[in-house]
């Protein structure tokens, strides 16, 4: 499709302005700081720009038309009630500055209340003392969780310079300890799947500031020792963080403060059902034990005696400000209804078919493909391409081999440590009749594999373009219209 | 069958799980967890329907005070979103999407995201940009990195007319890494030439400014750029987008990096997000620029296509030697951006911009005519401006409350000695009745003070 530069005709217009109401005064700002041309906009109708961009979404797969079992994304479904509620316009024209005016926080009490409930809520749900919504993704959550433990560690006057991260974490982890600052020291896996027990314990010596884990991790798996490992970081003065974005297998029945983890990022935009928006907005809650609470980034929002919900800036020990203002509102707000919608017995239900949908999954194709780590899984299951490779197929064949069948792709080459990764995630809102639908493309495949593995290496063929050259997107760098 | 989880199970379904799976229950399925931490209930409400929800969230923003006659600005802007934007958000196939990982099944978003890039390019006059990164405070983070990066030096001279808040950000990221910076103050408004020449030497790698400044005023800084261009040093400039629809643009001053919230291109002020971070730079740089990036492509029949590309420098591949940790980043906000921009075209960009500065200029000297109101700078202004009162800008502005409108921003706030200056701005979407209330009630409740 052109794009919609090049379906500009000049002098064409999509929007009607007012006049201008009050004399005009062009003249105030000298030609010396104007622009010497007009940007190069597309003119375009408006007609021409809805037909444009409803085509564009017709070209994506999206929860709203396919099975989306993308691992780690919990790509579940996004319920529309909470999508309405968002465009109140009570929320939408509220303006961030207003509790900064005298007596401001009067003026915007309920949105205060949506934070402050919503902090309440996944306090309860993560068994933290304390939370942040101001991170505006999971990665965002991880930087900010990384500096409160900095920051604690500072006010000790502890020197720690390490973060041991598993191999099987999501990258966003050791980039998060390295921007924050710290050295990352990689820990293997081992033959079960989840971090050497062994490995680790050699590693954690004095200059060890924190641990980050996932959990489950990253193929899906429970670590038993968690809460071993939790205390003995505990002994170095260390401490534990939990990468929440595979909390949708554990939401409602474990709380990863309970297990002894010390701080915490969520990513609403996985377990909380707001939209991914094709890569965002997100928002990423992070929360911590008493301990760690006065480091939280300022404004925090306080209730008064009174009833009242108020910001307050004059926090000593924060680590400052992370967010201009309280994170992606508009997306803590959406979460917030969902909250409301499910409450803590929706919760629980949400856990156990996510975990009872994936094992469904895993026992129905691991005789069609090879399973690494044959045991129970939690909310997603990892394959391995590997037996279909004989036959000169990889994942990335399977991936665009659904496609044509109609479904999204699981992820594909992660966890890094399973070789021709297929992680799977069905999530809870997929019916039976979808997971059904799915594990026999899968099937299909398989069979394909060996039959016909030519047909495969040409596949996708039902879309809008076939496999595109990466190399090639690389050396031209055209990253922009001419 | 549950409704409120959305989980579409019925029973016998569950017990045919079960059984295809060869356990008992669901609980067989936790038995990795250790049972004394799995808890009986959480303490939550009870699960609520969707009218009580409806409801619920309505009372809660009728407690907001959205009827202001906004003059509220300091980079978040009540700048008008035509409907058709709206409209096509919520498109689930946009909305309900992930990251584009598999192309052939994105090329909508791919191809959005690229024309917003290219957007983000005419309109800074730059040569690439990102597909998003968070807000305009983390994208001056972001660019202060990358000029570090760039330079391999760890000196950051940043201008105090860098929107404060943006400036407290800079400062929290940084405080545990081996970075340096320096605040250098303005002079009636701008940028202190005479203090950033002094302190630009060899081991400055990047000087942050920004225009218009967060005092709305405006300046040519291809002077200052020049002077960092000298020491090796590389220029960061915010930006705000309406205002490049008429103002000289950072390429044409020879900014190396261009970062700058986008919230005014189309998005809501929706208390402070969702937002969307813009990074423009030169092509030589684009291998040292974080976040994720669009480009053209070909497939196996030569079809033309999208995908994310230059991916060596993201989280995912280098993990911790990657550019930055950013992997989610604000597309939906950036596909509102592109829209708008192609709504509002090539002129009308340009009138937005006519528009709001001259709705500014006709408050401004409207409420100069106050008695005991005057200027508090004489530079040049786009759609925002400072004024001096007689006492102190918070008092003022907060009666003004009750006279129905959010008439500015108290510059004492994040300045000190600035205690009487208020920050007044203007945009389209403001009336010449309105502006007249303004300085109606601005000039009563002065006169009763
Ligand atoms: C395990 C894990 N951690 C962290 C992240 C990062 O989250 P975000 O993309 O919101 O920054 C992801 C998302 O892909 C993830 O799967």
């Amino acid at each position: 499709m052109k794009l919609i530069y090049e379906k500009s005709v000049p002098g064409r217009r999509g929007v009607q302005l007012p006049d201008c109401s009050v004399p005009p005064h062009k003249a105030r700002i000298p030609s010396s700081l104007r622009r010497e041309k007009s940007a190069v906009l597309p003119e375009v109708s408006e007609l021409d720009v809805v037909r444009h961009y409803t085509n564009l979404s017709r070209k994506n797969f999206s929860i709203d038309t396919n099975f989306y079992p993308l691992g780690s994304c919990t790509m579940k479904y996004n319920p529309k009630v909470c999508e309405s509620v968002a465009k109140n316009e009570g929320f939408s024209r509220l303006h961030p500055l207003l509790p900064q005016l005298r007596n401001g926080g009067i003026l915007t009490q309920g949105a205060l209340k949506v934070l402050y409930n919503s902090e309440r809520f996944f306090a309860e749900i993560t068994g933290m003392a304390e939370m942040t919504l101001q991170p505006m993704a999971g990665a965002h959550g991880e930087l900010t969780g990384v500096m409160l433990i900095a920051a604690y560690h500072k006010s000790k006057g502890n020197n720690k310079k390490r973060i041991l991260i598993p191999d099987s974490a999501h990258g966003t982890n050791p980039a998060s300890a390295t921007i924050a600052g710290y050295s990352v020291t990689t820990i293997p896996s081992n033959k079960d799947g989840v971090m050497d027990f062994e490995a680790f314990k050699k590693e954690l010596t004095d200059d060890v500031a924190g641990v980050m884990l996932t959990a489950p991790n990253t193929l899906g798996l429970f670590n038993s020792h968690v809460t071993e490992i939790c205390k003995l970081v505990h002994e170095i003065d260390g401490l534990v963080y939990y990468d929440g974005a595979n909390l949708n297998a554990l939401v409602g029945r474990v709380r990863p403060g309970d297990l002894g983890f010390d701080v915490v990022h969520l990513n609403l935009h996985k377990t909380f059902a707001t939209p991914h928006g094709g890569g965002g907005p997100g928002a990423g809650a992070v929360g911590v034990i008493d301990k760690l609470r006065k480091f939280l980034p300022v404004s925090r929002i306080e209730k008064r005696d009174d009833g009242t919900y108020a910001l307050n800036y004059n926090a000593e020990d924060s680590i400052g400000y992370i967010s201009a203002f309280y994170g992606n509102f508009g997306i803590i707000l959406r979460a917030y209804a969902y909250l409301l919608m499910i409450g803590a017995d929706g919760l629980r239900e949400v856990s156990d078919h996510a975990v009872l949908s994936a094992n469904y999954i895993r026992v129905k194709l691991k005789e069609f493909y090879d399973l690494p780590y044959d045991r129970i899984c939690m909310h997603e299951c990892v394959f391995s391409a590997s037996r279909q490779m004989k036959n000169g197929i990889h994942a990335l064949d399977i991936a665009k081999g659904l496609i044509d069948l109609g479904f999204h792709p699981p992820t594909i080459y992660f966890p890094l440590i399973v070789k021709e990764a297929m992680m799977i995630e069905p999530t809870e809102t997929e019916s039976k009749a979808e997971l059904d639908a799915f594990i026999e493309a899968m099937k299909k495949i398989a069979q394909e594999a060996s039959d016909n593995p030519e047909e495969l290496h040409n596949a996708p063929i039902s879309t809008p373009v076939g496999r595109l050259d990466e190399v090639a997107a690389v050396r031209e760098m055209n990253l922009s219209a001419n | 069958m549950s409704r409120a989880s959305y989980v579409p199970f019925v029973e016998s379904e569950r017990q045919e799980l079960l059984k295809e799976i060869g356990v008992n229950s669901i609980d067989e399925l936790f038995s990795d967890v250790p049972r004394e931490f799995q808890v009986k209930s959480l303490n939550i409400p009870k699960g609520k329907s969707e009218i009580e929800v409806e409801r619920r969230i309505k009372a809660l923003s009728r407690q907001n005070r959205t009827d202001l006659i906004c003059f509220l600005g300091g980079g978040f802007y009540d700048h008008y979103t035509p409907a058709a934007i709206d409209a096509i958000l919520s498109r689930g196939e946009f909305l309900t999407a992930y990251t584009p990982y598999q192309p052939e099944v994105a090329q909508g978003t791919l191809q959005a995201a690229f024309e917003f890039q290219s957007g983000i390019c005419r309109l800074t006059e730059m040569e690439v940009a990102n597909a998003s990164l968070y807000d305009g405070g983390t994208a001056i983070y972001e660019a202060a990195m990358m000029a570090a990066r760039v330079t391999r030096r760890n000196k950051i001279l940043v201008d105090c007319g860098v929107n404060p808040i943006y400036r407290k950000m800079l400062e929290s990221y940084t405080s545990n890494l081996d970075m340096q910076f320096e605040c250098v103050s303005t002079n009636g408004g701008t940028v202190n030439r005479e203090k950033f020449l002094k302190k630009l030497d060899n081991s400055v790698a990047g000087i942050v400014i920004q225009n218009p400044n967060f005092f709305g005023c405006i300046d040519d800084l291809t002077d200052i750029i020049d002077a960092a261009h000298n020491v090796g040093a590389l220029a960061v400039m915010s930006v705000y987008p309406i205002s490049l629809g008429i103002l000289k643009t950072p390429g044409a001053m020879g900014a190396d990096i261009v970062v700058g919230e986008g919230q005014s291109l189309g998005l809501p002020l929706s208390f402070g997000g969702p937002y969307v971070g813009f990074m423009a730079t030169r092509k030589k740089y684009v291998r040292k620029m974080p976040g994720r990036i669009v480009g053209i492509t070909r497939d196996d029949q030569n079809r033309k296509g999208f995908v994310l590309t230059l991916q060596a420098r993201e989280q995912h591949i280098r993990r911790e030697k990657a550019t930055s940790n950013i992997c989610s980043n604000e597309n939906l906000c950036a596909l509102a951006s592109a829209i708008y921009l192609s709504l509002m075209g090539k002129e009308g960009l340009k009138e937005v911009a006519e528009l709001c500065a001259d709705n500014a200029s006709y408050a401004y000297y409207k409420l100069l005519e106050i008695p005991n109101v005057s200027r508090a700078f004489k530079s040049t202004f786009f759609n925002e401006f400072c004024i001096k009162l007689p006492c102190d800008a918070k008092d003022i502005i907060g009666e003004l409350i009750d006279k129905g409108f959010a008439a500015g921003f108290p510059v004492g706030r994040y300045y000190e000695g600035m205690e009487n200056v208020a920050l007044i701005s203007v945009t389209e979407m403001r009336t010449k009745e309105e502006i007249d209330n303004l300085a109606a009630a601005l000039e009563s409740v002065i006169r009763d003070w």
